[in-house]
């Protein structure tokens, strides 16, 4: 019972991040219909700027966590209006392929620019043990699952109560009709890539206190598992991503914790083909059916 | 002076011409028709006014103050200037809730940035609370304020084309262009949308340019009519001329032989 509650714990932080990471994937997919695999990437860059902003300016970390939010949400930006913007009307699978190759060109960018070497993300949070009933939960555990849930309320409450959040959700429905109602719609996608993007540097920045390793590669795998996150969950719905992405937390710590860390990725994947298989639309998705 | 000046308007597709040489004036305060066969370029007309379709040829003036060229504007800074359509197949936010259609097309009216609601909660709340009451007051109107938080999608026909008015009244516009308002209508609620288009031009002061096929709502309602027959503007005015015109019944019944 305390090996359960203890997977679960680390479960939960793990899943926090994968949550926040799968927001991006979900709100972009949600407005524009583009899987954005550069997302892993974007991950990567916060990480390394939540990095370089404690080490080569000196910041205290949350400075640097917001300067790197700043940063990599422009980056985010950027990346939309250069590579995904002049394709918005063509196909789809364009926009896909544009994509991949912008998460490849920002993976070797930084390979160019920082090496190839594993960098230690500085030690700024004296790592403390808590031990609850025989439960270990140290603190950079707990500032991820805090930090992440609340980013994830700050969300919810910017989509559901505010007129950025209303103009976002009719955009998402209807582009065209959208803009018949003033709704500047290219503001409004620029707006999610931001949003995405910063909390997708958020993910990299605990990620990295959390693990201390920050390379080029970091954002494949997260990024991946956080896709997985976002089909799980149902890619659109914005709760969607947070279930799936503590959903997929969870079963890996699990797998890890009583199988064998070698399966973890393997069972990962394994959900994305039967999620696929069984209910494409995701555990919140529905199946619309065509009227005739 | 006229509120909606189109001059010489053409838009082709490839080697279509949907809309040629359309040129007319439309007068503030007035209620206008648009009528056609099928095919005739009405909403292609509509597309072009409403900026979703850029003119091939001509300009669109809108006089308000001043006169504001509409012909090189995007759809939602046209909106913005005060110009709002409906749809001929209706085009609601189908997963939003009643109330929350209205709110949307009354963004432009709230008066907060993203930094300003952080930063100062008691305006954010203020302007959040006047849009509701708004809102709701908009819905009132059209009786849906008791709907208010059902999913758009789940509205009966007849109730989710007034919602799509209600939507297009709610951004403030004072000049609407409704896109077939009665298409699939039966006939009792085609007589209550008939009531329900003339008490809020009254009420609100509005111009009104509407494309319909329902001839009694037409001949009932509006002052004037335009004719359209394969793009090109076959006749103009009152109900009673374009009722006796030679021009119109050629087109809607073929030439006599």
């Amino acid at each position: 019972m305390t090996q359960f509650l203890q997977q679960t714990i680390n479960g939960l932080s793990i899943g926090s991040i994968y949550a926040l990471i799968a927001l991006g994937y979900t709100m972009v997919y949600g407005i524009i219909k583009l899987i954005n695999f550069a997302h892993g990437e974007i991950f990567m860059f916060g990480a390394y700027m939540g990095m370089l902003g404690i080490t080569m300016l000196g910041l205290p970390f949350y400075a640097a966590f917001v300067l790197s939010m700043v940063l990599t949400a422009i980056l985010g930006v950027v990346i939309e209006r250069v590579a995904y913007k002049p394709l918005r009307n063509s196909s789809r699978i364009a926009a896909l392929i544009t994509a991949i190759g912008v998460s490849f060109l920002i993976q070797n960018l930084m390979l160019r620019i920082m090496g190839a070497r594993i960098y230690a993300f500085p030690q700024v949070i004296n790592n403390q043990v808590f031990v609850f009933f025989g439960l270990r939960v140290n603190l950079i555990q707990m500032i991820i699952f805090v930090v992440s849930i609340l980013l994830m309320i700050g969300l919810q409450l910017l989509v559901k109560k505010t007129k950025l959040g209303r103009a976002m959700r009719a955009v998402s429905v209807d582009k065209d009709a959208a803009a018949l109602m003033g709704i500047n719609v290219n503001n409004i996608i620029t707006m999610t890539f931001a949003i995405g993007s910063a909390l997708a540097a958020a993910a990299g920045i605990m990620v990295g206190l959390y693990y201390i390793r920050v390379f080029p590669f970091m954002g494949f795998t997260p990024g991946l598992k956080a896709f997985v996150a976002a089909v799980f969950g149902g890619i659109g719905i914005i709760p969607g991503a947070m279930i799936g992405g503590f959903s997929i937390g969870l079963i890996e710590t699990y797998v890890a914790g009583y199988g064998s860390t070698l399966y973890k990725d393997a069972v990962v994947f394994a959900i994305l083909i039967i999620i696929l298989l069984v209910k494409p639309s995701g555990l919140l998705g529905k199946n619309e059916k065509e009227k005739v | 002076m006229s509120l909606l000046r189109i001059e010489k308007i053409s838009k082709s597709f490839g080697g279509l011409m949907a809309v040629s040489n359309v040129s007319f004036n439309v007068e503030k305060g007035s209620l206008i028709g648009l009528i056609g066969p099928n095919g005739a370029g009405k909403t292609t007309l509509f597309n072009v006014l409403t900026g979703v379709y850029a003119p091939s040829n001509g300009k669109v003036w809108l006089h308000k103050d001043v006169d504001i060229l509409l012909s090189d504007k995007k759809p939602h800074q046209i909106a913005q200037i005060g110009v709002a359509r409906t749809f001929q197949n209706i085009r609601l936010f189908k997963e939003l809730t009643v109330l929350d259609n209205i709110k949307i097309a009354m963004n432009q009216q709230v008066e907060y940035g993203l930094i300003g609601s952080l930063s100062h909660l008691g305006v954010f709340h203020e302007a959040e609370h006047t849009i509701h009451q708004k809102a709701l007051q908009i819905l009132a109107m059209v009786s849906l304020d008791k709907l208010a938080q059902e999913k758009a999608k789940n509205l009966p026909y007849g109730k989710q084309r007034q919602l799509e008015i209600a939507r297009a009244l709610a951004t403030g516009s004072k000049l609407l262009f409704l896109d077939e308002p009665a298409a699939g209508m039966n006939p009792q609620e085609t007589q209550e949308l008939t009531s329900f288009i003339a008490s809020i031009r009254k009420k609100m002061d509005l111009t009104i340019v509407l494309i319909e096929h329902d001839m009694s709502l037409v001949m009932k309602i509006c002052e004037k009519i335009f004719v359209l027959d394969y793009g090109k503007l076959i006749a103009s005015g009152t109900p009673t001329q374009i009722k006796n015109d030679p021009r119109v019944i050629e087109a809607y019944l073929g030439e006599e032989e």
